[in-house]
């Protein structure tokens, strides 16, 4: 049975040849980089590659890119370490309800700590709206976290406009934006956004586990939260993973090679898939207004490769699982059991039906997703559910 | 008296050997020697575990673990602490026999490290198994109570009722000890047959299954599973549920059913307040069936008189009736927090009460019967004739079997 991979956004296949790469710098360039022999020097070179080639990305400078363990080290750092080192200029923050947990925990830390957090809520397509945002900023506003794209349901915000509110009423309030979901998925580039710190993960990108990135403007203050040798200038001590840098950078540089033919294909398969999926009987999809299912624009706004939708009278782990036993492989919107129900934040934020949150599957592409995947998974879906639906809980 | 240094104490005061007491084999007439094999081979595979090396020998009708090299104390105490047959462990000091003055030294220095306070009732309990030592046990109570009582004159003697029993036994080597630490009892696993578990991933049938382990009762489990209703992590959770209960029973056969079709063939045909326990009927049935396939004597299950619908006596009589071999239900008469406590004790109630549906819970009906008549269950089962037979001999044939070790 061929496998029809569809939880991108819990974590991609590595390229090959970023699995090539990673070996041979295990094998052959396994120094230290901070050793002063030419072992070092030669794995030094390697992180230094990789800074530079993500900088070019990003259009940023090199020095700016700073390598963590991944996205939630990223956020962590980013929230926890520009609070502290900035409080002195206001204890307030301010972020969205739909946040990644790696950034709402974060602020929950520092409520702790005596910082007060406002969160902002979302509409139905899961977007901010710049008004809420400009009604919540303070003078006592330090740091605003504004996720890029969502996680759950692929709607984006728009990081220019926030950008330019935020600034425009202070311009020494730190912008950090969670870019985890977008990054391989749009072109971003911090600078024109007037992005201050920007997280970024290896696994999403068909990179490795284990490796991320905050990209920090030069003028941003924050505080370290891993203390040791001083690598990284002292902003990360640790010595640096050679070669999981070496991956994500060699990630970063194939997920734009081609980007906007594979960008194309992409909204032309989610075009194609929510016009399909809306088709079956009591299928909704989350995040797009119901008369724009169709609209070359509208699903322009949204993520390229994320589809949350909502099946009625079928659990989603249960739908899950049937499609897992086809070779089909998704994610639920929202983990629920019958012991704990935890409704997802970023559902419930939304507005959608109650009856809908634990019914609610994410679907996430990947470049190498094809049209056949997407039409064996309808025909799988429309072949499950009146069978599942046929064997609910009353 | 003169005194021994500190570091001299401590070198001395190491113990060396557990010595294991047993209770209900003691009483066992001619076929004692299974059951002090028995014990013999579950203490081995439990220190098995463990870090360090250990003899466990058997003389005059008692056991030893002899400590040959460095070990944890409390380690070791926890893991003969899972062996079922054990009443007492006492950690024993050991020292050489040369002279009585020696023993007197020894006695006391033991007193002196493992009673620091030095105060307290004591006797000596004196036994003379090597007979070539000169002197007598009764002499020795004497003797060594009054060394005792010359070095720690805060010390009294009580005959009747001691706070301490202090323990000299004189064999090939010298045996002191004391403290008395209760292992879990019962009897050695194997000296009992073999029953199997109906383990759900719930809080009572691991506690079921080792209590009647504890009996010396070898256990395989018997686990339905639903998919894609029931995920493969519960299914990992019942394993892991299995491997924590195997510390105490050693290997667990795990037997995995999937239960889908029969569950939805129920669900489909017949009365939906009759779900349950037309389900727990099918279970007991694949159970036995199983049961008898593995030399099985019996069914164990986590039921207990009233805890839910089909658990009320009408419910566990009309589920009853599908079996031949007995049912043992430990929990019968326990409430909800005995049977959480005893799962606190033997460490599988975190792993229980983790969120994973299992497939009691799927298709629970709101109201389902609690009273209900054999006849009229047996009636509803008619409608599932044409199918049944052939779905249950399915998921005999599929059944995937896991070694949990």
């Amino acid at each position: 049975m061929n496998s029809i991979y569809l939880d991108n956004s819990a974590t991609t296949r590595a390229f090959d040849e970023v699995t090539e790469y990673m070996t041979h710098i295990m094998k052959d360039v396994y120094g230290n980089p901070s050793s002063m022999h030419t072992e070092g020097i030669a794995a030094e070179a390697e992180v230094k590659k990789a800074r530079e080639k993500l900088a070019q990305i990003m259009k940023v400078d090199a020095g700016s890119i700073i390598f963590t363990s991944g996205g939630t080290e990223s956020d962590n750092l980013a929230i926890i370490g520009g609070a502290l080192a900035n409080k002195r200029a206001g204890m307030h923050l301010i972020t969205t309800k739909t946040e990644h947990p790696a950034v709402l925990e974060s602020m929950r830390f520092l409520e702790e700590q005596g910082f007060s957090v406002t969160y902002l809520d979302v509409g139905a397509d899961g977007r901010v709206n710049p008004d809420d945002l400009k009604a919540a900023l303070t003078d006592e506003t330090i740091l605003v976290s504004i996720m890029n794209v969502n996680n759950e349901i692929g709607s984006v915000n728009d990081i220019k406009e926030i950008g330019a509110i935020i600034k425009d009423y202070k311009s020494s309030i730190l912008f950090h934006t969670d870019a985890v979901q977008s990054f391989g998925k749009f072109r971003i580039s911090p600078k024109s956004c007037k992005v201050d710190m920007m997280s970024v993960s290896g696994h999403k990108i068909h990179g490795p586990k284990g490796v991320g990135i905050l990209y920090a403007a030069g003028k941003v203050k924050f505080h370290p939260l891993m203390l040791g040798g001083g690598q990284q200038k002292g902003l990360r001590s640790g010595t640096e993973n050679v070669p999981g840098i070496a991956g994500i950078g060699l990630a970063a540089e194939l997920i734009y090679k081609g980007f906007e033919e594979k960008t194309d294909k992409l909204y032309e398969l989610k075009r194609y898939f929510i016009g399909e999926l809306i088709k079956l009987p009591d299928v909704f999809v989350n995040g797009i207004p119901q008369n724009a299912f169709t609209d070359e624009t509208v699903i322009r706004m949204t993520a390229p490769h994320i589809i949350s939708a909502s099946f009625g009278q079928v659990r989603a782990e249960v739908l899950l699982h049937a499609l897992e036993a086809r070779g089909i492989y998704v994610s639920s919107g929202s983990a629920c059991s019958s012991n704990k129900p935890s409704v997802s934040a970023t559902l419930q934020a939304i507005g959608l039906d109650r009856n809908l949150l634990d019914s609610t599957l994410r679907f996430s592409m990947s470049h190498s997703t094809t049209r056949q995947d997407i039409d064996m998974t309808l025909t799988v879906l429309s072949d499950e559910l009146p069978k599942l639906r046929k064997f609910t809980r009353h | 008296m003169p005194w021994l240094s500190r570091r001299e104490i401590r070198q001395v005061m190491k113990y060396s050997t557990f010595l294991i007491k047993y209770a209900e084999i003691a009483i066992k007439g001619k076929n004692r020697y299974v059951f002090e094999d028995a014990l013999m081979h579950r203490m081995k595979l439990a220190l098995k575990h463990i870090d360090g090396e250990f003899t466990v020998s058997k003389t005059q009708g008692r056991m030893f673990v002899d400590c040959n090299s460095d070990y944890d104390f409390d380690e070791v105490i926890a893991a003969l602490g899972r062996v079922f047959g054990i009443n007492t462990i006492c950690p024993v000091v050991k020292t050489s026999k040369t002279d009585f003055d020696k023993l007197c030294k020894d006695v006391v220095a033991y007193v002196g490290e493992e009673y620091p306070e030095k105060n307290g009732t004591f006797k000596v309990f004196a036994r003379r198994a090597d007979k070539s030592f000169p002197v007598r046990s009764t002499e020795m109570n004497c003797e060594l109570g009054a060394a005792v009582l010359d070095a720690y004159p805060r010390m009294k003697v009580d005959v009747h009722k001691p706070e301490i029993e202090l323990n000299v036994e004189v064999r090939e080597d010298v045996y002191i000890y004391s403290r008395q630490i209760p292992g879990p009892g019962g009897m050695p696993v194997g000296t009992n047959g073999k029953a199997m578990l109906l383990l759900s991933g719930g809080i009572d049938s691991p506690v079921a299954g080792y209590m009647i382990a504890k009996r010396g009762v070898k256990i395989d489990a018997v686990y339905f599973h639903a998919p894609p209703y029931t995920s493969e992590r519960a299914k990992q959770k019942v394993v892991d549920l299995a491997k924590q209960i195997s510390k105490y029973t050693g290997t667990i056969c795990l037997h995995v059913i999937n239960f889908t079709d029969i569950q939805l063939a129920i669900y489909e045909k017949c009365p939906h307040d009759e779900l349950t326990i037309i389900m727990r009927r099918y279970m007991m049935r694949i159970a036995e069936q199983i049961a008898k396939e593995n030399d099985c004597l019996g069914l164990i299950t986590g039921e207990s008189i009233g805890q839910v619908a089909s658990q009320t006596m009408h419910s566990l009589a009309v589920t009853n009736e599908v079996c031949t071999l007995p049912v043992f239900r430990p929990l019968i008469g326990f409430d909800k927090q005995e049977i959480i406590s005893i799962s606190e004790k033997i460490n599988t109630f975190e792993t229980s009460i983790l969120p994973f549906e299992d497939c009691c819970t799927i298709f629970v009906a709101k109201h389902p019967v609690t009273k209900p008549k054999l006849e009229v269950i047996q009636k509803s089962e008619t409608k599932l004739s044409d199918c049944i037979d052939d779905l249950v001999a399915k998921a005999l044939e599929a059944h995937e079997v896991i070694n949990v070790i």
